[in-house]
């Protein structure tokens, strides 16, 4: 399944999307976890019963904010998140 | 040599004049600003609020039409200034008339009633960057306004409620219409009137210094638009800020008509 | 089954003030069947923001449902919806073997067995509103706009959730509705009530597309235009939603502006696809799934036994 969690407004698209089929038998040890500085993902088990990775509540309607520090503006060339998750499950749409 | 600036915003035209005269054989600049014209929400023939505008400006200073030799415009509907030679963007005149009035200011915060956005700039006060709420009336003052009409306050009230509060109620809603409910749902449980004014104000205020982030905080910070007469706003953008200091100049909301009629002055050179 | 005709509509004490936005409630059960005659009996109950549904499964078929409108946050609102279904059919809580909860306020489903996310839900209420081969739905509801991508047996492949901004949401459309002074269920129908097809209003956050409309009326539209102008702006909106999951014959929509055609027919137009027609009221399809989930989580458990 992929999961995309963020939103659309007036300024743009920002979803950060999780293929949950790749996430289900982490091959990089949860390193999403603790890559994010702001600690955005946290595991939950979903409707199917399987242990996943998403982004918490609290920052799905603030994604273009919360993530500008590790965006090319904030200094970053590669974004933590999708660096850690080895088995490339983590995308941005922006 | 006389110019004029015109900031169509999306409630109010803004015109300032700008004289350039010759003091002991240098240039120097004195400008004169006429009360901003107030469009009616939904008063969409913004041809006929900018030339009204205009006109009133004129007479208030005792300049004929044909003194002026350049007009420019600039704001959201800066297209429908029909009688202007050019426009500019709000970044470009934002950070121009800033830079004017603060020469140390390098970092802009623009919040109106449509719009809220954060600009750098450089000494000669050219816009090196921004970010904006473009088209989401979160981060803006309609937000503010929306909340104050909630709660059957004046925004003057509103932003003098919130000063007297010293709780920090978190937002949860981002959206304007959703935060409605929020506020109303906070009535109900009976939350003081200043503390909502405060929640909303410091949503704003995060919003707002969120955009900020994106470009930087550099050197001294300058508020200008018709926020800046929101002393609870002030506040609450100073603390998300982290900053002991935001300068407030006195005509906040003609800045950009301001920094539009110094580039029209300084295209005649 | 018709729902038309067996519907009830619940009688409501007149408002003072008109309030144009409200949207009908709705009680109905299958007449032509005793739910003492069923093994198994599931249900599911959706606490949305705006309205709260609760639907009876008999033996893994809709047997009947209650929707009805809800306060915010209101702890009651599931068990208000559950007893307005019972009563009809003069069942209690104790028939019901099992009873899972959906929608923004699941965790205020007390007296459910389990919770499951309304995407999910959604999901496997259109596989059996419009059939197996429903792959792609569109959740319109009061406060957010879900787009999903479901396989044959209705389980999610991809899904988005927007609840940052009310454009693309129900809120936004009772928002215009209260503005033209105009009851909502008339919107639809009107907004096709104008000699030509207007572009859409240019704004798509809800504050600013007000004022838009208000201008728009001033500039000598006629309230049906203006109408049309939002409609196409909300149809376009949710369209642009739906292309990041991408969209497949056998499109589906569920929630309470699956009522409005104003918005439906321009979906359908933009997209190029007919959506898929169902008799079920298209409010129920989160309350009917989490039904239906129950009934299967019922079946695994008799066979585990």
């Amino acid at each position: 399944m992929i999961a995309n969690y963020g939103y659309k407004d007036g300024s743009g698209e920002y979803y950060i999307s999780i293929d949950t089929d790749k996430c289900i038998d982490c091959a990089a040890n949860r390193a999403c976890l603790t890559a994010c500085p702001k600690e955005m993902f946290e595991m939950i088990t979903d409707d199917y019963d399987d242990e996943v990775a998403w982004v918490k509540k609290s920052n799905t309607r603030t994604l273009a904010y919360d993530c500008a520090e590790c965006k090319p503006a904030g200094g970053h060339t590669s974004l933590p998140c999708t660096t850690a998750c080895t088995p490339g499950a983590i995308k941005h749409s922006w | 040599m006389i110019t004029a600036g015109i900031d169509m915003g999306s409630r109010s035209v803004k015109v300032v004049l700008l004289e350039e005269i010759k003091v002991d054989g240098a240039p120097q600049l004195n400008y004169s600003v006429k009360k901003a014209h107030l469009m009616m929400p939904g008063d969409i023939d913004a041809d006929q609020a900018a030339e009204k505008a205009f006109t009133e400006a004129l007479a208030a200073a005792g300049v004929s039409r044909d003194q002026v030799t350049s007009v420019f415009a600039t704001g959201a509907g800066r297209k429908q200034v029909e009688f202007a030679t050019e426009g500019v963007t709000e970044m470009t005149a934002g950070a121009k008339g800033a830079v004017f009035m603060y020469p140390q200011a390098r970092t802009v915060v623009d919040v109106g009633a449509e719009e809220g956005r954060g600009i750098k700039t450089d000494s000669d006060g050219k816009a090196i960057d921004f970010a904006g709420n473009e088209k989401c009336a979160a981060g803006a003052g309609s937000f503010a306004e929306a909340m104050s009409r909630a709660l059957q306050m004046s925004l003057k009230e509103f932003g003098e409620a919130s000063l007297r509060s010293d709780k920090s109620i978190p937002m949860n809603a981002q959206c304007t219409v959703f935060a409605e409910s929020e506020v109303v749902s906070l009535i109900h449980s009976a939350t003081p009137k200043e503390d909502i004014a405060k929640a909303v104000l410091d949503a704003v205020a995060s919003r707002v210094c969120a955009m900020v982030r994106r470009v930087g905080i550099e050197g001294n910070v300058v508020l200008i638009g018709g926020m800046v007469h929101n002393p609870g706003f002030v506040a609450s953008l100073k603390n998300a800020m982290d900053v002991d200091q935001v300068l407030l100049p006195d005509l906040p909301e003609f800045v950009s008509a301001l920094g539009c009629a110094l580039i029209a002055a300084e295209r005649q050179h | 089954m018709n729902a038309e005709v067996a519907a009830a509509t619940v009688a409501e004490a007149a408002p003072e003030k008109k309030e144009f936005w409200r949207w009908q409630e709705n009680v109905w059960f299958d007449e032509t069947k005793n739910w003492k005659d069923a093994k198994v009996i599931t249900c599911g109950i959706d606490v949305g923001s705006v309205s709260s549904q609760a639907v009876i499964v008999c033996d893994g078929e809709l047997f009947g449902y209650n929707s009805m409108r809800t306060g915010n946050n209101s702890p009651d609102s599931a068990k208000n919806a559950l007893q307005g279904i019972m009563d009809k059919i003069g069942m209690k809580l104790e028939d019901i073997h099992y009873v899972v909860g959906t929608g923004y306020g699941r965790v205020n489903v007390p007296f459910a067995h389990k919770a499951i996310t309304e995407i999910a839900c959604h999901a496997r209420g259109a596989n059996y509103m419009g059939g197996n081969k429903v792959r792609t739905i569109l959740d319109m509801g009061g406060q957010d706009c879900k787009a999903i991508h479901c396989d044959e047996k209705g389980k999610v492949t991809n899904f988005l959730m927007n609840d940052k901004c009310a454009a693309g949401t129900g809120r936004g459309m009772e928002v215009i509705s209260d503005l033209m002074q105009i009851p909502i269920a008339e919107l639809g129908p009107r907004s096709f009530d104008v000699d030509v097809e207007p572009e859409a209003v240019s704004s798509i956050c809800v504050v600013f597309a007000k004022s838009e409309a208000l201008g728009l009326l001033k500039a000598g539209y006629t309230k049906n235009k203006v109408i049309a102008a939002y409609c196409q702006a909300m149809a376009e909106r949710v369209v642009s939603l739906l292309e990041r999951i991408g969209v497949e014959e056998g499109f589906f929509i569920t929630g309470g502006i699956a009522k409005n055609p104003g918005v439906v027919k321009r979906i359908e137009r933009i997209l190029g696809i007919k959506a898929v027609d169902t008799k079920i009221d298209s409010q129920i399809a989160g309350a009917l799934g989490a039904a239906l989930f129950g009934y299967t989580l019922m079946q695994k458990q008799a066979k585990a036994a």
